[in-house]
């Protein structure tokens, strides 16, 4: 009954309500934030890459990276599709559109963006296995269509860009959850692509130059810094809102998500960015850097996606 | 024609018939609201006072929900409600994240969002919400804010300054009003809810979202074979053996 002799004389109390309705939006809408920012991240850094070095150093990214980006797209687009409670209805979407919803512009987006990659990954793929199913007719009219990539390279960059951001504006139009702060989620959407585009990247450059893998170490590195200092200035310097401030008191309280949110730091940012500054010759580290970046990410998303829901809306 | 509603919380005595008659006329399911009637102590024994506060949606102007919705399952009526076409709804549930109010809820029935329409369906045929009808003490007051000879306006003229809106600063211009309330009725952070301490706390809660009730394969099945949840319909629960008492007098509580 300690608990009870605590309450405040002038503090007012719910003795009849409904119940919390819970979390709403859980783990497949983290899972779908997380694989679009590895999707249009590799894109992001592969073109970053490609822009400042030759070809040849990174031999194997022109097939990998849109290869990379179509399976991570389609598991953004799986999980997006399994969350609504009536799937099938997603087709109406594009026949009964509704402009003014950024989930409305983003699903077009991110389709149109899915088409880009796709081609980038079809013809790439079958110009790298110039061997596989040699005498196929739909086979041969692909790698025909080969120079098509570097053509739409440019646009599917440029198109990753609000792929990659166009969910902070969902946040933002979620406007019962103030945490969702539209200005820090945009960044913090664009430097999550960086870091688990990076962190995919790092993956795949055993055969890259030197001076590419130090580069992706130094972009994983800032990438997690920066986004790293916007968590902490949120997590404790949010002092403005009262909404904002009675999530963070709950998470600070304690409890799961309290112990998620430093997991998150720690394995994503951390972690990541003392191997990336100290150890970035060392292929088996700046290897483990990159899982424990897409484990944090995938923590610190579902936390911050989470914890505006605990709070009585009414 | 802009319809809209007020409470008056000094008539309110909480006495949840609003409530039941929204559940019956709209046969909202277990676990769901449109209409509820949220009591909040204040003060400390023996000076203490309980406070009635029905919330519903609030119709609001400028609509988040609205603006959200990708496909306008939530739209504006001529008349100002703000309503929803279940048959449209895709169930993002992005509508739920949206309402500053938590009106919104997921039909665990029909696998689409829903909420308080003002019992648009009743309006269209010149009846009164069903809520409005309900009150014993005439609380609830419900008509056109812009006909200034409606009882609605009328009543908010004689009540200037004492007329409130939930979260004001939201700026959403919510056609919902109340009078007498206070920021420990209206504003959800002014007052504690302290689970295991209420009334009725642990309150039967459908699960519904994401769980096994509603797997994501129904999600698909559902719309193709029929609703497989049929042990969550409303009916299905007249059924059921009344295993809370049986458990009590096993146990020979009272
Ligand atoms: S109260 Fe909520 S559900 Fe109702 S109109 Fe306003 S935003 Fe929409
Ligand atoms: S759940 Fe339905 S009503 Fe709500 S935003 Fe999604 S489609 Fe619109
Ligand atoms: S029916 Fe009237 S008095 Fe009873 S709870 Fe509802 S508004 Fe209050």
């Amino acid at each position: 009954m300690d608990h009870v002799s605590t309450i405040e004389a002038t503090k007012a109390i719910v003795t009849l309500d409904v119940a919390h309705s819970g979390i709403i939006w859980g783990w497949m809408i983290t899972l779908n934030m997380w694989a679009k920012s590895i999707g249009t991240g590799v894109i992001l850094v592969g073109a970053f890459l490609l822009y400042r070095h030759k070809h040849e150093e990174m031999p194997n990214l022109r097939w990998l990276m849109p290869l990379i980006s179509f399976i991570a797209l389609n598991v953004f687009l799986f999980f997006t599709l399994i969350d609504l409670h009536q799937p099938l209805r997603m087709i109406h979407i594009f026949t009964h559109p509704h402009w003014t919803s950024s989930i409305t512009v983003g699903a077009w987006m991110a389709t149109l963006f899915l088409v880009l990659v796709s081609i980038m990954m079809f013809t790439s793929f079958f110009t790298r296995f110039s061997d596989f199913r040699k005498d196929c007719a739909i086979a041969k009219a692909v790698r025909a269509k080969d120079g098509l990539y570097e053509k739409i390279f440019p646009f599917t960059v440029f198109l990753a860009f609000p792929v990659t951001m166009y969910t902070a504006i969902i946040m933002s139009q979620s406007a019962a959850r103030e945490l969702w702060v539209p200005g820090a989620e945009l960044i913090q959407m664009l430097l999550a692509a960086f870091m688990v585009g990076s962190a995919a990247l790092i993956l795949i450059a055993e055969e890259w130059s030197e001076s590419v893998k130090k580069e992706l170490a130094m972009i994983l590195a800032l990438s997690v810094l920066f986004s790293f200092i916007m968590y902490m200035g949120e997590y404790f310097f949010s002092f403005k809102a009262a909404e904002v401030e009675a999530t963070l008191a709950y998470v600070h309280s304690g409890g799961e998500y309290f112990t998620q949110f430093w997991a998150a730091m720690v394995l994503g940012y951390i972690i990541p960015f003392f191997i990336a500054m100290r150890m970035s010759d060392n292929r088996t580290m700046m290897k483990f850097a990159a899982v424990t970046a897409f484990i944090g990410l995938y923590l610190a998303k579902s936390t911050w996606l989470e914890i505006p829901q605990m709070i009585p809306l009414s | 024609m802009k319809l809209g509603f007020l409470v008056d919380l000094n008539l309110c005595m909480g006495c949840k018939g609003c409530e039941i008659a929204c559940k019956v006329e709209n046969e909202v399911p277990l676990s769901s609201w449109r209409l509820r009637v949220k009591y909040i102590d204040i003060g400390s024994f023996p000076d203490t006072s309980r406070s009635f506060t029905p919330l519903r949606c609030n119709h609001c102007e400028n609509a988040p929900c609205e603006r959200i919705c990708p496909v306008s399952a939530l739209h504006y009526l001529d008349n100002g409600i703000v309503n929803i076409d279940s048959e449209r709804c895709i169930g993002c549930a992005g509508c739920m994240m949206a309402c500053p109010y938590g009106a919104i809820y997921m039909d665990p029935e029909s696998n689409t969002a829903d909420k308080c329409t003002y019992c648009a369906h009743r309006i269209e045929s010149g009846l009164m919400p069903a809520c409005v009808v309900a009150c014993p003490v005439e609380a609830n007051i419900f008509g056109d804010v812009e006909d200034e000879t409606s009882q609605i306006s009328r009543y908010i003229m004689e009540h200037q300054g004492d007329i409130q809106v939930r979260k004001p600063e939201k700026h959403t211009d919510p056609k919902h009003y109340y009078v007498g309330g206070g920021n420990n009725t209206l504003n959800p952070q002014a007052h504690e809810r302290i689970e295991g301490y209420g009334l009725f706390n642990n309150i039967t809660k459908l699960d519904q979202i994401g769980s096994p009730n509603h797997s994501i394969l129904d999600r698909f099945l559902d719309p193709i074979f029929g609703n497989h949840n049929d042990h969550l319909k409303n009916e299905s629960f007249a059924d059921m053996p009344n295993e809370a008492g049986v458990h009590h007098e096993e146990k020979g509580e009272h």
